[in-house]
Order: C-alpha cells, then structure tokens, then sequence
C-alpha cells in the first residue's frame, strides 16, 4: 500500500498537514484538557505531581534566588504554554502552517507528551506495548506513543 | 527513570562543596552576580525524544546540527550537558527559553 507523508514541506516554506479527522479530535481534546490542567493549578506552589515537568526548578542549588525566579517567571512560563495552545486549537483544523504555528504545533504536543510521559513513569526503556488491553494505563499508553510518533514526524519536516 | 528534583539538588550541592570557591559570605570584596560567569545545564529525562533536544538546541542557540547533536548525546550518556553560558540574566533568559521547550535545564555558577 503507498504511503503518504502526513506532513510535508510546501515551496512557500509552508508545512502541508494531512492528518485524520480522529487525529484533529484526539488533539483538540488533549489541548482542552491540558489547558485545564496547566489552569487549575496556577497558584504559586500547588502543582499537580503530573506537572511538575513543565516547571522544573532553574538554580539547582540556590534556593533564595529560586523564590525569586519562580515569583517571577512561573506565570510567565504558564501564559506562555497557554498562548501556544491557544494557537494550536485555533489552526487544528488548517490544511497547512507556517513554521511559526508549526513550532507552537510541536511545544504544546511535547507538553502534553511531559505531562502524560509523568503521569505514567515512563523509563528510558519503553517500549509501546499494546498486548495488555486490561492495563487501566493501556490508553494513555497508546496515547502517548501516538504524540511520540507524531513529534518526531514534526520535528523532522520542521527542520528541513 | 525520571530523576527527582532532590537528587538533582544534592548532586549539585556536593559539586558545590567540593569546589574551591569563595561565597559572598565569606569574603565582601568577593565578586558579584554580575562579574561571575553562568553555566545553564540540560539535564537527561526519559521523555524528551533526542530528535527534538537536538531540534530546540539548535533553534534557541543557533547550533550547527552537528554540534546541537553532540551536546544532546552528552546529556542522552553523561545525564547532562552545559549548552549555554554568561551573565546571571542570561542565563535565566536561557533557562526559560529551554523551559518554554519543556527541557529540563537549570542553571549554576560557573566553578
């Protein structure tokens, strides 16, 4: 059977986006409920343990200029990750993206990738295992291989 | 396995004992923030496909690919790499620019 590539750079510098309808709604459900996530523990200090990837401590060991880097860059970096998806759910139905939105495309699918590759302890070696189907974690699972695969197919036609 | 945060920590905090290096404290005529230079870390975690540390190393840096790949191995074999150093702001900025990407980097004096 041939083929098609799902992404593919146009003259324009343009990325064509030929994904399924199932594919669009996977997302656009993921985003909504990362979106809530990332909104439900905005206050200073409250991060759910899934989250915590997403903001990772910046001095290792200075704990006084920590505070002070969290006070000031924590809702920054959060205002941040929402615009991006933001950005992402208004062009999920768009037939092609330019590059910026496809970086906006590719930042908030590895966030979704860190806070589902969190929640289920991913190692450095797993592997998709599809065999289990009454694994509780089997969709999730599914999931995030699917955003794996996907990444790495928009990091490739991102580079070119 | 993902690292926990402590073990970052204490990792970090023996370096730091055993490196020669007056603090603030310890002596007042001791360099500032501003005079002593920064190094920003990428630490390695099982999520981040290498494909794509490599990808925003060389976007955020401007890397050869060549040299965006190098680093990322040494984060991917050694469990960390210094890919960027300066002033205490710039390192921040660097800092959240690679948290932005969802890296896991943190930043410490240069010792």
């Amino acid at each position: 059977m041939f083929f098609d590539r799902r992404f593919r750079v146009k003259r324009n510098g343009n990325v064509e986006i030929k994904i399924t309808e199932d594919e669009r709604q996977l997302l656009s459900s993921l985003i909504e409920q990362l979106r809530e996530l990332v909104l439900s523990t905005a206050p200073e200090g409250a991060v759910d343990p899934s989250l915590r990837r997403l903001y990772p401590a910046a001095y290792a060991n200075d704990d006084q200029h920590e505070v002070e880097y969290q006070r000031s860059m924590r809702d920054q970096l959060l205002e941040r990750r929402l615009s991006h998806l933001d950005a992402v759910e208004t062009t999920l139905d768009d037939p092609e993206l330019n590059q910026e939105t496809l970086n906006y495309w590719i930042m908030s699918i590895n966030d979704l990738r860190l806070v589902l590759g969190t929640h289920l302890d991913v190692s450095e070696e797993d592997e998709p295992n599809f065999l289990d189907d009454d694994d509780p974690q089997q969709h999730q699972s599914a999931i995030y291989h699917y955003l794996s695969h996907l990444l790495g197919e928009l990091v490739e036609v991102a580079n070119n | 396995m993902l690292i926990p945060l402590t073990q970052v920590n204490s990792q970090s905090e023996t370096e730091v004992e055993t490196a020669p290096v007056l603090t603030e404290d310890d002596d007042p005529t001791a360099s500032t923030d501003e005079d002593v230079p920064w190094i920003v870390l990428v630490w390695n975690d099982p999520i981040n496909l290498m494909s794509y540390v490599t990808h925003v190393l060389q976007k955020l840096f401007g890397y050869s690919t060549e040299k965006a790949t190098q680093l990322m191995l040494d984060v991917h074999n050694k469990g960390r790499a210094v890919v960027s150093n300066g002033t205490r702001e710039k390192a921040e900025l660097d800092v959240f620019r690679l948290h932005e990407y969802g890296l896991w980097a943190t930043m410490q004096k240069d010792s």
